[in-house]
């Protein structure tokens, strides 16, 4: 952890020293958030734009929410509304905003590789807060930070299972490739129209497109939504039939770990590939990954924004 | 960092401990209603030690909190290339409380205004006085101590160093000069 930490763009040259760092300081972000007074004075004077060139409610609000409860300034963007409406292009609107001297962008693009070229134009820090199928860090980082907090469980003895529309799921890919850093053994299942075979050359990955052994011994379940927007013709016969052999329900994790926990990154479609009931039950992770959204993100900016030559 | 001269002994030390224990409950006529908060790292031990001592003469020990202020400074672009922060851990209600807020060393008073800014964000101490171990001179705030362990003028470009058993593994204080290996 030697050199200024800048970017996070996706996990990878992000050391494991890095990762449980930001864990460590996401636990005392989470206690500021506890006090009457749910503010810090951290980045002061700190600049954060968040450029959202996609839908999103929780992510842009608890980045919004992480940066001012750290006392810095917030300019938000979205695609309606602004210049980038107009056609602007996004290099064009980076370079307005960095002569208004933004410290820090966090960047949504359905576009891959869309926060990379933001990183290439700027020397603020940045933030991938999801850009295609391809990276979701933050996502990824609470994740285990919720898994870790409510279990306890070392990453070095945890089997993750993701289950669902892996193809088309940037969380998937940060998911495996955090977890699967940490030490966490992880398994992706799925039809196997929607589960890309590159996955399987991550260190640690293991595809499986039959639910059962998926589920075998797994510690860490996670849902993940069919996202019929990206998907293309043909992928799946239909809803009720992934449903009715992908589903995540109380009785198809009787072989998975006796305390397995069940995640699901949002937004769910409840009874669809989770049992709604699971969802609520005591397994569920869901309202504690949503409550470490803001923590997380606070660890992040706190990491990228502070110390020396930060600015 | 090379070694100049002993400021305090580990029987100095703990007899300045004593003494600030004693003055800290003579000024608040008693034991009620006082709490010690220990600055992250050696100010922690410190409220440790005076919470024992004060148990020892007085019926009861007044609750110790950490206080950990790296979010509160105001020089986070300069200290270090990653801050570390640490837990703050103050398990009471410090509304109403005479609070003593406890540290080794006393010197530019910018580490206290960023614990009273941390102090008065988790509620409203009825007083907030301060304690150190070593007031080594150079102030760039109008803040002084309640309770000096030893006063000791110093140069800037000189280290005073506490040590701590529960830190360091030994007790005592030394000043000495910045060297090639400034600790």
């Amino acid at each position: 952890m030697s050199e200024r930490f800048r970017r996070l763009l996706d996990f990878g040259g992000v050391d494991v020293d890095r990762i449980l760092a930001i864990l460590e300081t996401t636990d005392v972000m989470a206690q500021v958030l506890q006090r009457p007074v749910k503010r810090v004075p951290a980045l002061q004077g700190f600049t954060v734009a968040t450029l959202f060139f996609e839908d999103s409610t929780r992510t842009r609000l608890s980045f919004e929410r992480a940066a001012r409860a750290q006392s810095a300034d917030v300019m938000a963007f979205a695609r309606g509304g602004t210049s980038l409406s107009k056609g602007e292009s996004l290099r064009d609107t980076v370079a307005t905003l960095d002569a208004l001297q933004v410290d820090a962008y966090v960047v949504r693009h359905p576009a891959a590789g869309a926060a990379h070229q933001v990183a290439s134009w700027t020397d603020a820090a940045v933030i991938n807060a999801g850009d295609g199928r391809r990276a979701h860090p933050t996502q990824a980082l609470l994740d285990a930070y919720a898994y870790r907090e409510a279990t306890g469980r070392p990453f070095e003895e945890t089997r993750l299972t993701i289950v669902g529309d892996v193809a088309h799921s940037r969380v998937a890919r940060s998911d495996a490739e955090l977890w699967q850093r940490l030490g966490a053994e992880v398994v992706l299942c799925g039809p196997p129209t929607l589960l890309p075979h590159e996955l399987a050359a991550l260190p640690g990955v293991r595809l499986e497109t039959r639910l059962e052994p998926a589920l075998d011994g797994a510690h860490a379940v996670m849902a993940l939504r069919l996202q019929h927007e990206r998907m293309d013709a043909g992928r799946i016969h239909s809803t009720s039939a992934y449903a009715e052999r992908y589903q995540l329900t109380e009785e198809r994790l009787a072989n998975a770990h006796p305390d397995a926990v069940v995640l699901h990154p949002g937004p769910m479609n409840r009874d669809v590939e989770i049992d709604g009931a699971l969802a609520d039950g005591p397994r569920s992770l869901i309202t504690r990954q949503v409550a470490a959204g803001v923590p997380v993100r606070m660890a992040v900016l706190y990491h990228l924004l502070v110390g020396k030559g930060s600015r | 960092m090379t070694v100049k001269a002993i400021l305090l002994d580990a029987n100095e030390l703990d007899r300045a401990l004593t003494r600030i224990a004693h003055e800290i409950v003579e000024s608040a006529k008693g034991a009620e209603n006082l709490a010690l908060v220990g600055i992250h790292t050696r100010g922690v031990p410190i409220a440790e030690r005076l919470a024992d001592r004060i148990a020892s003469f007085e019926a009861v020990r007044p609750p110790v909190g950490k206080l950990d202020i790296t979010l509160y400074r105001d020089d986070l672009t300069e200290i270090a290339l990653q801050p570390v922060v640490k837990r703050t851990e103050v398990d009471f209600d410090i509304g109403g409380m005479r609070l003593v807020l406890c540290d080794d060393v006393l010197y530019t008073g910018r580490t206290a205004r960023a614990a009273l800014d941390a102090l008065v964000d988790m509620g409203r101490p009825a007083v907030i006085q301060y304690a150190v171990l070593v007031d080594r001179g150079h102030r760039e705030l109008p803040i002084r101590a309640d309770y000096v362990g030893k006063n000791v003028p110093t140069r800037r470009d000189e280290v005073v160093k506490v040590r701590l058993e529960e830190v360091d593994g030994e007790d005592g204080v030394v000043l000495g000069v910045r060297g090639e290996d400034p600790t």
